[in-house]
């Protein structure tokens, strides 16, 4: 029996490795975009429009004739590198105050909680297309946006995390043996509630990909030229009748990259908790 | 439970009362303010006289809590979120004309998951790790990681430019409203789906269900009285959530398929600064969210009897 776990917890071990690789090389697709792509994504050759994939065009091009393997290297570079951005504040963001509200509880935990409960009672996608409609369309407006409206789901999960671990007979003796609150949040409680967070973060990237791309699909993101996947998607729309790779190779980026933050977030959590596995 | 539901009715009214606060005061945040722009887009001549009388029929120099509390009392009382710039009128009548297309489209969107979620989550538990189970898991997985545009956009060139069997877009008859539908629908079912199966898998390795075959009751009595009810308590608090997320989606699925609803609008009035029409928007989609999580409550208490006899938890 024993050995079988054993076995098991090395196949999630290599399967994490593998999926972190994957996701590596695809960000380093994004990052390094200036030194891979072929072309620069905003140079237009007129007298190569709508160009199908293969030749020198990998990926095609578009109706200005921009090459759009380079578009979406360079959209890559932002669409991921927000996806990320958005996740790491509002994770923390939420991870800190739902931890403090969690542990002080009182006053500070009820008004955390009626604010969270206030901003969860919209629907989360309306309020925050709102909000770049009324601060103005850009990228740090939207990404100020989601923040604005995402981290109440961390602030939940680690608040009950917080909660389920704060009452247990450890944390009593670590009292008694005269630790300070400080001491017990960041000895006892932290290292308790942030391996099943960790699992709640990756999981969360490709979620917040999705809206990413969405919000930019309605044009709430950065403003034209600037390549990004689901700008993209919504300019290939119109030329479906002659470049239908237009809307195939963005969408499938989008879909790829998904499925690796998704899987390696499932990995994640058949590491830490291998007893709830999801495969 | 009228108790309840009457507690409920009194936090709807404060999230209501802070919606609008948020909604009305976003108009604060603006980098410009309307008198400006409507001097600006109207040829631009800074007159103190016009603009002392623009300031006072559309009464920006009043102090904040005036100001909202007008704006309040005409949307209370009238619906009335004053004239939208980019239709040039009321945008209460805007809203008349198209949200009740947004809403058939949820309404029947909603359906369509429940319909395709249901079955085959149950499917999915029942065989599980059988090649059934395997199917609808990978595809459900699949269906979770893509963007529901473009699933809708791919939906658009085979059903419609390949196939010419659907229109492209509009909202004119029923064959219009299959693609929106599905498009609408498929995001949400995978995650129901995968959740359905979670939840009834859980529920299936009880050990009343060996109590209920040990006294001979047959399969798909076990799993349609038994476990169905029990796992449908784990989902239901899930959709009144999810229909908030629906009506997120209606705002790209409309825009995509030009579907004459409230978010096609929106979209249109977030590039016009046409910022009334999005504050009636936002206080719409806020109102009908929040409706509809109430009657989700309340059905919920329904279902769980321990809530409808009155033995809540604690």
């Amino acid at each position: 029996m024993k050995r079988k776990m054993s076995l098991s917890m090395k196949k999630a071990w290599i399967r994490f490795g593998v999926l972190a690789a994957l996701a590596l090389l695809f960000l380093s697709f994004a990052l390094f975009a200036s030194v891979l792509a072929p072309f620069d994504p905003l140079e237009s050759h007129y007298t190569d429009m709508l160009k199908a994939p293969g030749g020198t065009y990998l990926f095609g091009t578009d109706q200005l004739g921009r090459d759009l393997f380079s578009r979406i290297l360079y959209g890559g570079k932002s669409s991921l590198l927000i996806a990320f951005a958005v996740t790491a504040i509002i994770s923390s963001v939420g991870i800190v105050i739902g931890t403090v509200a969690g542990f002080a509880g009182g006053i500070f935990d009820n008004l955390l909680m009626r604010i969270s409960d206030m901003l969860m009672a919209f629907p989360g996608y309306i309020f925050t297309i709102a909000l770049v409609s009324f601060i103005g369309v850009g990228l740090p407006n939207m990404i100020l946006a989601m923040s604005l409206t995402g981290w109440t789901f961390y602030a939940r999960i680690s608040r009950s995390l917080v909660l389920s671990v704060k009452n247990n007979v450890y944390i009593e003796q670590a009292r008694l043996g005269g630790a300070s609150n400080w001491k017990i949040l960041i000895h006892y409680i932290i290292p308790n509630v942030l391996p099943s967070l960790l699992v709640n973060i990756f999981q969360d990237i490709g979620g917040e990909l999705l809206t990413i791309s969405g919000l930019s699909l309605l044009g709430l993101g950065s403003p034209p030229p600037t390549p990004e996947w689901g700008f993209m998607l919504s300019e290939g729309k119109d030329y479906m009748y002659s470049a239908p790779w237009m809307l195939i190779f963005p969408g499938l980026v989008i879909l790829i990259s998904v499925v690796l933050f998704n899987l390696l977030g499932d990995s994640i959590q058949d590491l830490m908790n291998p007893k709830e596995s999801t495969w | 439970m009228s108790k309840m539901i009457r507690k409920r009715l009194v936090s709807l009214c404060i999230i209501l009362f802070g919606l609008s606060i948020l909604t009305f005061g976003l108009t604060y945040l603006l980098p410009s303010d309307p008198v400006e722009e409507l001097i600006t887009s109207m040829g631009g001549s800074h007159d103190p006289e016009v603009v002392a009388k623009l300031e006072e029929q559309y009464g920006t120099s009043r102090p904040f809590w005036e100001q909202y509390a007008d704006w309040i009392q005409g949307v209370v009382l009238h619906g009335d979120f004053g004239i939208s710039v980019k239709y040039n009128k009321p945008v209460k009548e805007v809203i008349a004309q198209k949200l009740p297309n947004t809403v058939k489209l949820a309404c029947i969107s909603f359906l369509t998951m429940i319909l395709i979620a249901f079955p085959l989550g149950i499917l999915s538990a029942v065989y599980k790790d059988r090649v059934a189970d395997y199917i609808i898991r990978f595809m459900s997985f699949i269906g979770v990681s893509m963007p529901s545009f473009w699933f809708g956009m791919l939906l658009i060139w085979i059903f419609a430019v390949r196939l010419g069997w659907l229109p492209v877009a509009g909202s004119s008859s029923w064959k219009h409203i299959v693609m929106p539908t599905l498009t609408l629908a498929m995001g949400m079912s995978c995650s129901y789906i995968r959740r359905i199966r979670a939840v009834m898998v859980e529920q299936l390795g009880e050990e009343y269900i060996t109590g209920c075959r040990s006294r001979g009751i047959g399969k798909m009595r076990i799993i349609f009285l038994h476990v169905l009810p029990n796992s449908l308590l784990a989902v239901i608090t899930m959709l009144g959530m999810s229909f908030g997320g629906l009506l997120g989606g209606t705002m790209i699925v409309e825009t995509v398929f030009s579907w004459n609803g409230i978010g096609q609008v929106c979209t249109t009035a977030i590039s016009a600064r046409d910022y009334s029409l999005i504050q009636g928007y936002t206080m719409w989609m806020g109102f009908i969210y929040v409706i509809v999580n109430l009657l989700v409550d309340i059905s919920y208490s329904f279902i769980d009897p321990r809530i409808r006899r009155g033995m809540a938890q604690k």
